[in-house]
């Protein structure tokens, strides 16, 4: 595995690898000296052609918890604007000897190009609307931690499904998984097409509230109702916000997940966020372990090689 | 080494611990991730038969500290579990083989994230030579002498040394699933 | 015509000797002698003073492109005449017509007489076409009798089209007293805005922005209307979708004055190619899905396809080395158009690799798109034929010869292609333009 792009064609295994890997970690950061040496001497480059100062200091902390030097190349759009292509942008990158880029834009598919063009390891932060693998990680993690196992779980994600990276990762991650999965949306937020999507589809979320496991919300953003895509906010509060009601109609042992940032009072009513059974803070904690998890995946040790099959004897001692 | 030959091995080692350390007061057992587990367990059992109480038991992952990272695929099979800080405590790592002395260097740095033990002692099922490191063993089961091509096997039922198909082909070598009984 | 009148070019008297010929009339075995400009004799067993050898080939009437980026004014590190000639002459077309959005865009006398001085020289013919609206704004008429005056013969407000429904009317009702041709880009710019790619399974699945089949559709049958309406000529830019051209062959079929080019990409490529974010799969109109492809493929084998287009859109590194929804649309195809189009579409002596299209397209069909039916939009007097007393622009192709698609070495400044790599079966080995070949064994000669 040199890239983590996407979460989409991902096998159970190595879904499942990476996670018992992030298990290690979670240990190391529950320490009081929250760091070790594993990635002595790499050079891990966060760059950022869109802010989220929250995902790239996720990536940033794990890569130091594991002794990697850090970059931060804050691309600003002027920059970009002065003709430099993407391209431009990693080469110069390169140059530097960067062993992994974690890099976050606006354009879906940006990575894919960047591993085309690159011989270190790329790692997607975020791609436009496509996907965000590690949040899908954490996410998987953290349902993992709360319930053993996501096989038999059923999911619903609610909210802006069309214009969502954090879905279109979630989808795969938690049906790769075992999960079973029922997107909850009005048709104007779904994609355009739901084929070859291994999901259900719902427009009513009070009739599948008390049928799921697990509701994962999607942060609604002011501008959907500009594109007319929803009427007003307040109608998509009162048609899919978990409000307190809702939130009593949940199953006794159901969770609600959300991203972040959350819109309190749109997707999600203040009290709901607060109670015991929203694990928002646990995905925050558990994004740092997952990140190391794949960085160290990523940067460690020659992978999988024949040689290695052999060697893991003869170093053995 | 048959599994009578591994048993009475470890109840010496036990014994041999016991005496250095006048008893088990503030020793705490660490096996190495994974084929010391089973070992410091079983150990701790033997202990027990002569001694009050059991020493705690706790596991530590190298993974994370070796220096060789880039030679091994490595992937961590047990989280590291250790039962409480070692500050002042006496902690005998133990492991199955003792090779090179790389595995050994990886856990002293790591267990000085767990606190700082007033000593740090080192039993070892299999001492096979081909030391690296100034690195030597406190407690020893046997002493085995091998060639590098070598492989030594290990388990509760048994020791065993297994010779590579053909020298300098390591991937034609014999898997063994040593360590892991 | 005046302006775009060429003096014939001297050149001496040659003979192409040991291909086949087809034309309008069909296809058969003849050597044509070229002198002063002009085809003199066509026959078999016929000699001059040289020969252009042309075993094995077939020679057609040269290949007419109606739909090209030139570059020029305004964006020549990405193109200028020469360099598009160039290639177009190497990709066996002897006519090619230059959009008009370019910058400034091509709306005034002055600019008309810009380009034809630009193509002054070069590899083959370049006639200018012109905006529909000054600035192509979509505002006001650009003085089409005037350009027309010039030669131009096709209007287009390339990029944008005409959105507004009254303005379109006009233009219909005034170039069609003038014999002129108004092009529509059909794209409805509500339901496109934002658009990257086709609207559908794929563009879902990669988060992309769609532009859905219907933002062509709805404008394909509202000026369907127009042109029924005004009895003006309507031709519709590069249409994508299987409903587009149902609606273009009905309509035409009732006796409408319709006619529509169809590009080669969205004959070759689905959307699908476009799930490794390559830039040089994006496309205006974008990549349309598997079924659209076939469609297009059996509307061109049944030859209802007015014209098949480069829709040649050169563009710098700067504007490809991007993301893919950042990078501009188009990609370069002048030089390897025909090559491609034999390669993937035809069944006609294409030996191992020969099954490629579910509807194979006939070899005359192919041509016909390429060539007189295009060369009818442009110039009337155009006759398809190759025979004596007729202009010698004529293409020698070779439908055998095997080679290798680099862009790399292609005479175009653009390099971009999704089809780099490709292995080709079939090449123009020379191009006559005006009775000089300006292409000799697929070198450019000028």
């Amino acid at each position: 595995m040199k890239h983590l792009l996407g979460i989409a064609g991902m096998s159970r295994e190595s879904l499942e690898e990476l996670l018992v890997l992030a298990d290690s970690f979670a240990e190391v950061n529950a320490r009081p000296i929250p760091k070790v040496p594993a990635l002595r001497g790499k050079t891990v480059a966060t760059l950022f052609f869109e802010d989220s100062t929250r995902t790239r200091l996720s990536f940033e902390t794990a890569a130091k918890r594991l002794s990697a030097d850090t970059l931060s190349f804050s691309v600003s759009s002027s920059s970009v604007k002065k003709g430099e292509t993407l391209r431009d942008t990693a080469l110069t990158l390169e140059a530097m000897r960067i062993d992994a880029v974690v890099v976050r834009h606006a354009s879906s598919g940006a990575p894919w190009q960047l591993a085309r063009w690159l011989d270190c390891s790329v790692l997607n932060a975020g791609d436009g609307w496509h996907e965000h693998p590690t949040q899908a990680l954490l996410d998987a993690f953290t349902l993992r931690q709360r319930f053993g196992s996501l096989d038999g779980l059923r999911i619903a994600i609610v909210g802006d499904i069309k214009h969502s990276r954090v879905a279109r990762s979630n989808v795969w991650a938690f049906t790769a998984l075992g999960a079973e999965v029922v997107l909850v949306a009005p048709r104007t937020l779904l994609p355009p097409s739901l084929e070859g999507w291994p999901v259900q589809m719902s427009e009513d979320l009070d009739a599948v509230l008390g049928t799921v496991d697990v509701v994962y919300l999607l942060r609604m953003q002011l501008e959907r109702q500009n594109e007319a895509l929803v009427p007003t906010l307040r109608e998509y509060t009162a048609r899919y916000g978990l409000t307190v009601d809702r939130a009593d109609r949940l199953a006794e042992r159901a969770v609600v997940l959300h991203p972040g940032p959350m819109n309190r009072g749109v997707e999600i009513a203040p009290e709901v966020a607060d109670l015991e059974r929203c694990l928002v803070l646990d995905q925050v904690a558990n994004g740092v372990s997952v990140r190391m998890a794949v960085l160290f995946k990523l940067l460690a040790g020659a992978d999988g090689s024949a040689a290695d099959e052999g060697s893991e004897r003869v170093g053995h001692e | 080494m048959e599994a009578g030959d591994v048993a009475r091995a470890l109840r010496r080692m036990a014994h041999e611990i016991a005496e250095r350390n006048h008893g088990l007061d503030g020793v705490v057992l660490v096996g190495l991730v994974t084929g010391g587990v089973p070992l410091a367990e079983q150990l701790a059992v033997v202990l027990s038969e002569f001694e009050p109480a059991a020493p705690p038991v706790g596991r530590l992952d190298v993974s994370f500290y070796r220096d060789d990272l880039s030679l091994r695929r490595v992937l961590p099979h047990a989280v590291t579990d250790i039962p409480g800080d070692l500050t002042d405590r006496v902690v005998v790592l133990v492991d199955d083989v003792l090779f090179t002395g790389r595995t050994v260097r990886a856990a002293l740095d790591a267990l000085n994230d767990h606190g700082r033990p007033r000593a740090v002692q080192l039993a070892v099922l299999v001492d096979r030579g081909h030391r690296e490191l100034p690195i030597r063993p406190d407690f020893v089961g046997k002493n085995l002498p091998t060639r590098r091509d070598e492989d030594v096997k290990v388990g509760l039922d048994g020791v065993e040394i297994v010779r590579r198909f053909a020298t300098g082909d390591t991937s034609a070598s014999v898997r063994t699933e040593a360590g892991e009984s | 015509m005046s302006e775009l009148a060429e003096r014939p070019a001297v050149a001496g008297e040659f003979v192409l000797r040991g291909a086949e010929v087809l034309d309008r009339s069909g296809r058969r075995r003849a050597d044509v002698v070229v002198s002063d400009g002009l085809v003199v004799a066509v026959g078999e067993g016929l000699s001059a003073a040289t020969v252009l050898d042309a075993g094995g080939c077939i020679i057609t009437p040269g290949l007419v492109d109606l739909n090209a980026g030139v570059g020029q004014p305004g964006y020549e590190e990405t193109e200028t005449v020469h360099s598009a000639a160039r290639a177009a002459a190497l990709g066996g077309f002897t006519t090619i017509v230059a959009r008009a959005d370019t910058h400034p865009v091509v709306d005034s006398a002055a600019m008309v007489k810009e380009v034809l001085a630009f193509g002054a020289g070069a590899s083959c013919r370049v006639l200018p076409a012109a905006t529909v609206t000054v600035g192509a704004k979509g505002e006001r008429l650009a003085p089409l009798a005037e350009l027309a005056s010039l030669g131009v013969r096709l209007f287009a407000d390339d990029g944008r089209g005409i959105p507004d429904a009254r303005l379109l009317r006009r233009a219909l009702e005034y170039a069609a007293a003038l014999g002129v041709v108004v092009v529509q880009f059909a794209q409805d710019p509500s339901l496109a805005a934002g658009g990257e790619m086709h609207e559908g399974v794929w563009s879902s699945l990669l988060g992309i922005p769609g532009i859905p089949s219907e933002a062509e559709e709805v404008v394909v049958m509202r000026d369907l209307a127009l042109a029924r309406l005004t009895g003006g000529h309507l031709h519709f830019r590069t249409l994508s979708t299987a409903a587009s051209w149902a609606m273009v062959s009905g309509a035409r079929r009732r006796g409408l004055r319709v006619s529509a080019e169809a590009a080669l990409h969205h004959l070759l490529l689905a959307d699908a190619a476009c799930a490794e974010f390559d830039p040089a799969t994006k496309f205006r109109p974008p990549l349309r899905p598997e079924d659209d492809r076939r469609a297009l493929q059996a509307t061109l084998a049944a030859g209802e396809v007015d014209c098949l287009v480069s829709d040649h859109t050169p563009h710098s590194i700067e504007d490809k080395e991007v993301p893919f929804g950042e990078a501009a649309a188009g990609a370069s195809s002048l030089e390897w158009l025909v090559a491609l189009a034999l390669t993937e579409l035809t069944l006609v002596d294409v030996g191992e690799g020969g099954d490629r299209a579910a509807v194979p397209v006939g070899l005359a069909e192919l041509i016909g798109a390429l060539s007189w039916k295009p060369a009818a939009l442009v110039d009337p007097a155009s006759t398809g034929l190759v025979e004596r007393g007729t202009v010698a622009d004529l293409t020698v192709i070779d439908p055998t010869a095997t080679w290798t698609l680099d862009p790399l070495r292609g005479a175009s400044r653009s390099r971009t292609t999704p089809f780099a790599g490709r292995a080709l079966r079939g090449r123009v080995r020379h191009t006559i333009v005006r009775g000089v070949p300006v292409v000799i064994d697929a070198v450019a000669q000028r």
